[in-house]
This record gives structure tokens, sequence and C-alpha cells, in this order.
């Protein structure tokens, strides 16, 4: 997974894999030697198969009320207790995790892909193009996020949950909210980059042999600098589901029959001295996800750091 | 000026066929904080078909920025063509789009640069960085530019080129790397490769190996070479005209064997003086010469001949005004009223 990110250029243009040396299986192999990394992403893995597979083995419903059993512990009919509807919360959390971490993934996907057009834009344009996109950075980063966050969904969820039905539509609007807040860190960082590739003696060179401007930016620039955007893009997966669960936690996430992590939690809140598993278990969830992804965020620096040698 | 300059358009009016590149009163400037930096001054030279054009003098002469200019490499702004014309095959580039320059580049004028350890990509291999010039101007498919690009690197002997396009930039040593650029620069065939100090980070053994390959080079490719650097004894093994600049001026322009035997100006004199001899270091305990002073300021240079602080013949009417390029005997210039 960490190798696989970096080998797909030089993969793609057809070097074959003779010897163990291209960058990408290079990063592979220091990656390897981080075991906290290793072990975060065998843990991720992990997390991310239940989510995706969980919900064909356990086919205990989610909806599936059960007043006989409100509120239970962890037992083996309900390995993570029940709620105050006697709903199993291994399959709520199965089900919710997919919402979670696809939210966390596209608002990243989000995050990196404007952090990369306005960085780059900036990174390679001198003068006012490049002024104007840094006060629009530091414009965003200067906004108090929470309540910015609150208002928009607040605004503009009743029109979209008209347009795309309530559940797409507050995926896209809180995809789009938390990618939008997430961005400028990646745009910084991939013009901070842009500004010392550009003048190093291969961009130069690939100019002297009559590449142009998109085509130095597009081949020879940005490959050069994505390994400090894949670690920053981990970070932001990280902080994209926390803040889905804060706005699921605060009541403006998804709807309540989608028990995302944040949701559970938030339900959880009533309940917490008599049954605190009910929170325990999505809010263990949250901390284990975002701490490994933290982890191989960590792993994939060292592995990708050029100047590292291992 | 005026007299050099007339003198510079009779023997280019009467050889525009071997002329390859004529570069006329060509002024680059920069713009600073403190004002215009005059890098390049009113330089004019050209250079043969098939011919090796040394250009010499030491860092901040403007050789570099002479060069860059020619493929319109210089950043504007900050640097601007002030004056004069470059000609390519008779047709004045300074004019030329972008777009109309990139398919100059390496197609027709190839260059090496000075560093090659940073000059290539770190992610992708030598191979796909040939096989990528190949493919943007000779539209060659995939597979054929790898071919090229496999018989490029043996074109400069590298041992095992088949197996070698699949490696990486970091597995190449420094003078290696070297030969990937020069293979790279020629994989087009352009008719004139600059070399801008090809071998000042190479240790003496690999410069003498890339020296040797761009010859054999030149030789087989029938292009002409601009050979830039601050070494006299490359310059003597390697070029049949030699260029010497000073401070962003042409101090003296002569075929090699004549400029060694009778050099005119007092810089290139001193430039000749201060190569280290095997002979004399020997038999004698003598402190190797070299030029008093620095390069003047390009901000705000002097009025009259830029060398005139160091000069050791420097006479009242030096100061006064900057002494024009004047032909002394045939193919022979020199800027010094001497």
């Amino acid at each position: 997974m960490a190798g696989s990110t970096l080998a797909s250029p030089t993969a793609s243009a057809g070097a074959p894999a003779r010897k163990p040396v291209s960058p990408g299986l290079e990063a592979w192999r220091r990656f390897r030697k981080h075991r906290l990394a290793v072990a975060s992403a065998v843990v991720l893995s992990v997390v991310v198969l239940a989510v995706l597979f969980g919900p064909l083995f356990w086919t205990v419903a989610i909806d599936e009320i059960d007043f006989s059993a409100t509120l239970e512990g962890p037992s083996w009919a309900h390995p993570f207790g029940t709620d105050d509807l006697g709903q199993d919360l291994l399959a709520r959390m199965l089900y919710g995790g997919r919402i979670s971490l696809a939210v966390g993934f596209a608002a990243m996907a989000v995050a990196v892909f404007v952090g990369i057009l306005v960085g780059a834009v900036a990174g390679i344009s001198r003068g006012s193009v490049d002024a104007a996109l840094m006060w629009l950075t530091d414009l965003f980063l200067s906004l108090p996020q929470l309540p910015l966050l609150l208002l928009i969904i607040y605004l503009f969820r009743d029109t979209l949950r008209e347009w795309v039905g309530p559940e797409m539509g507050v995926f896209i609007l809180i995809v789009l909210v938390i990618g939008s807040f997430g961005w400028m860190p990646v745009a910084r960082l991939v013009r901070a980059q842009f500004f010392s590739l550009r003048e190093k003696e291969f961009v130069e060179a690939a100019r002297a042999l009559g590449a142009s401007t998109p085509r130095l930016v597009i081949r020879h620039i940005l490959p050069n600098a994505l390994g400090p955007v894949i670690v920053a893009g981990t970070i932001d997966v990280a902080a994209a589901i926390i803040a889905e669960s804060t706005l699921s936690f605060l009541g403006l996430g998804f709807p309540p029959d989608i028990p995302t992590w944040g949701r559970l939690l938030f339900d959880a809140r009533d309940h917490l001295d008599f049954a605190p598993h009910w929170a325990l278990f999505p809010g263990g969830a949250i901390f284990l996800t975002v701490l490994t992804i933290n982890f191989v965020g960590d792993g994939l620096r060292d592995a990708l750091d050029p100047r590292r040698v291992l | 000026m005026t007299e050099g300059m007339t003198a510079e358009r009779d023997t280019g009016a009467a050889a525009t066929a071997r002329r390859l590149l004529e570069i006329a009163n060509l002024k680059v400037h920069f713009r600073t904080d403190d004002g215009w930096v005059r890098a390049v001054d009113g330089v004019s030279l050209g250079v043969d078909r098939g011919e090796t054009l040394g250009v010499v003098g030491e860092s901040g002469c403007g050789k570099t920025v002479t060069a860059m200019t020619v493929l319109k490499l210089i950043a504007m702004p900050p640097g601007k063509i002030v004056d004069g014309t470059i000609h390519w095959q008779g047709r004045d580039i300074v004019p030329l789009t972008p777009a109309e320059m990139r398919s100059i580049r390496s197609k027709e004028i190839g260059i090496v640069f000075q560093e090659p350890m940073t000059s290539l990509n770190p992610v992708y291999t030598v191979g796909e960085q040939i096989a990528e010039t190949l493919r943007l101007h000779e539209g060659l498919g995939k597979r054929a530019a790898m071919d090229r690009a496999a018989e490029m690197l043996k074109l400069v002997h590298i041992p095992n080129p088949s197996r070698r396009v699949n490696d990486y930039p970091h597995q190449f040593s420094g003078g290696m790397r070297q030969r990937v650029m020069i293979a790279m620069a020629l994989s087009c065939s352009p008719k004139l490769l600059i070399a801008d100090e090809p071998t000042t980070a190479l240790d003496v053994t690999i410069q003498a190996q890339i020296l040797e390959i761009m010859v054999e080079m030149k030789e087989r490719l029938g292009m002409a070479v601009m050979l830039i650097t601050h070494a006299m004894g490359v310059v003597a093994e390697t070029a049949q005209r030699v260029v010497v600049m000073y401070a962003g001026k042409v101090a003296e322009e002569a075929p090699v064997g004549e400029l060694f035997a009778n050099p005119r100006h007092p810089y290139t004199q001193g430039l000749i003086r201060s190569i280290p001899r095997i002979d004399t270091a020997a038999t004698h305990k003598v402190r190797l010469e070299a030029i008093p002073g620095s390069v003047p300021s390009l901000l705000d240079p002097p009025k009259g001949c830029r060398f005139a602080a160091r000069c050791r013949f420097v006479m009242p009417e030096c100061l006064d005004a900057q002494p024009p390029l004047r032909e002394v005997s045939p193919g022979h210039k020199v800027a010094c009223i001497l």
C-alpha cells in the first residue's frame, strides 16, 4: 500500500521491476523498518477490511429494534452490546465505519486535489498570482473552522437533501466542507516544494530539452513533490474523520438513521453512566483509526524522505 | 564598438553559409534592487558549422548568461535582452515565441550543464528521461524511444547500456551522469552543442574522459560545439577558436594556436601566465602567477576599459573610453589599444 503510491508513475512508464531499486520499492524497504508504522498499517487494514466486508459476515440488521435487550453490555449475542433501542452496536459500527472512513478518504482527496492545484499554480508562477493565492490560503487558515462548518451545513443541508437525497446530499456536503477546510497545509507544502524544485538543475535541463511549462510541472516537478503530500494526505484523513465525528456529535452530521462513529457517540452521550460501552466502542474505533493513520503517515514520511539513508 | 561590429558583419556576410550561430552586440541585463546588472554588455561572437569554439573567462564574466540566452533559458524578468541579435542559421531568434523556442531547444541546439549530480530527475530512469526528449521532438513510440535511448548510452560508452537504461540516476556516478546528460543533449542530433563547464564538477581523470567523448561525438555527428570553461588547458586541447570574455565583454578572439602563441590582450596574457606549468614548477620554486584584483561590479561598470584597474600596462586613455574590438590579424580580434 505504501510502496504502490510512489511506484505508480514509474511502473506506468514501463520500467520492468528488474532490480529492487525503483524509488517506490526503496521507500517500501524503508517503510518496513518502521515497526510502529507497519503494525499500524496492519491494524488499519483490519479496520478497513472489517467495515468493508464485516456486514457480509455479521448479518444482524442495524435497525432491528429489540426492547427486551436495551443497553446491554457486550455478550456473545451482541459483542459490542446494544443501545437504548436494543439495536446491535457491532452491526451499527461496521456500517457507520464505512461512512466515517469514506468521509475521511473522500475529504482527504478533495483537500489534496485543491491543495496541489493551488500550491502548484502558486509555486510555478511568480509575483501577483502567487501572492493572491497565498492570501487566499491565509484567509482560509484564519477562518474559525467549526462555527463556519456548522453554519454552512445548517444553511445548505436542506437544499442538497432535496437534490440528491438525504444520505448522498449530506455526504457530499460534509466531504466538500471538510475538504475545503483542509487543503491549506497541502497548498503551502506544495508551493514550498515547487519553490525549491523549480530551481533544480534537472528542471532547467528539462526546459533546455524543450519541455513546456505544463509538462515541466506535471512530469518533472510534481512527482518530486509528492512525498510530503502523501504524508500530509494521511494526516488529512485522520483530521477529516475527527471533523466528521465532531459534526455528528454536535448533531449536524448525518441523519440519525446513519450510525457514523461520531453519531454513535452523540447518541450515547445521555447514557454514559450506566451504558459506557455504547460510547467506548465507537470512541475507541475513532481513536484507533486516527492513531494508526498518523503512525502510517509517520512511517511514510521517513520512507519517502530521500535524504534519509537507512 | 562600431568599428568592431562592422568588421564582424563583413566577415559574417561572406560566410553566412558556414555560420551556424551569430551573436551580434548582445546585451543581457538583470534587474536587481540596486539597479540593472549588465551581465552581458555588447558581446559578439559566432560559431561555424562543425567547429569547436571555446569561451573562457573567470566566474561572473557572462559566459553562462550568453549561452543560456542563446536558448532563452534566462528567467525574464529579472533578465532582459536589452539589445542585440542572435541569428541561428540566419534567423533572428530573439523575437521568437516560447513555443518556437521549444522546437529549437535540443532539436537544433543541445546543452549540457555544469552539475551532473542534480541535472537528472531522480524519479525517472535515465532511459525514460532520454526517451522523453526523443518522443517529444522526434515523435517516436515508447518502445522505439527506449531502444534509441539505449543506443545513445552505448554511444557515450556506458557499459551494458541495454540494462543501464532501466537504472535510476542515483545508481550512476558523477562522470556517468554527465555522459547521460551528453547522451540526452545529443539524442535529437542537434547541430550545435553548448557545453557549459561540463567538466568543472568532475575529477581530473573523468574530465579527460568526458572531453574525449565530446570530441568523438562531435566528429561522429558533425556538429559544432560551444565549450564554455574557465580552464585554459581544456580549451587548448579541444577548441579551434577561442573567445576570451571579461566583465560581460569580449576581450579577445583568436584561433587557438594564435591565442596561446601571441596573446594581445593583457587579460589573456594573464590567464595564460596563470596556468600552472609542470616544467618550471618542478625545477624552480616559482609562485603561480595570478591576476591581481577582481572583476569590477557590473552594476556600475567603469567608463573606460573594464580591465584597466587590473591591467599592468594601463594608460590614461584606457580610463576614458572602452577600446573597440579590432582585428589585428586575420581572425584575431582584440579589445585593447595596445
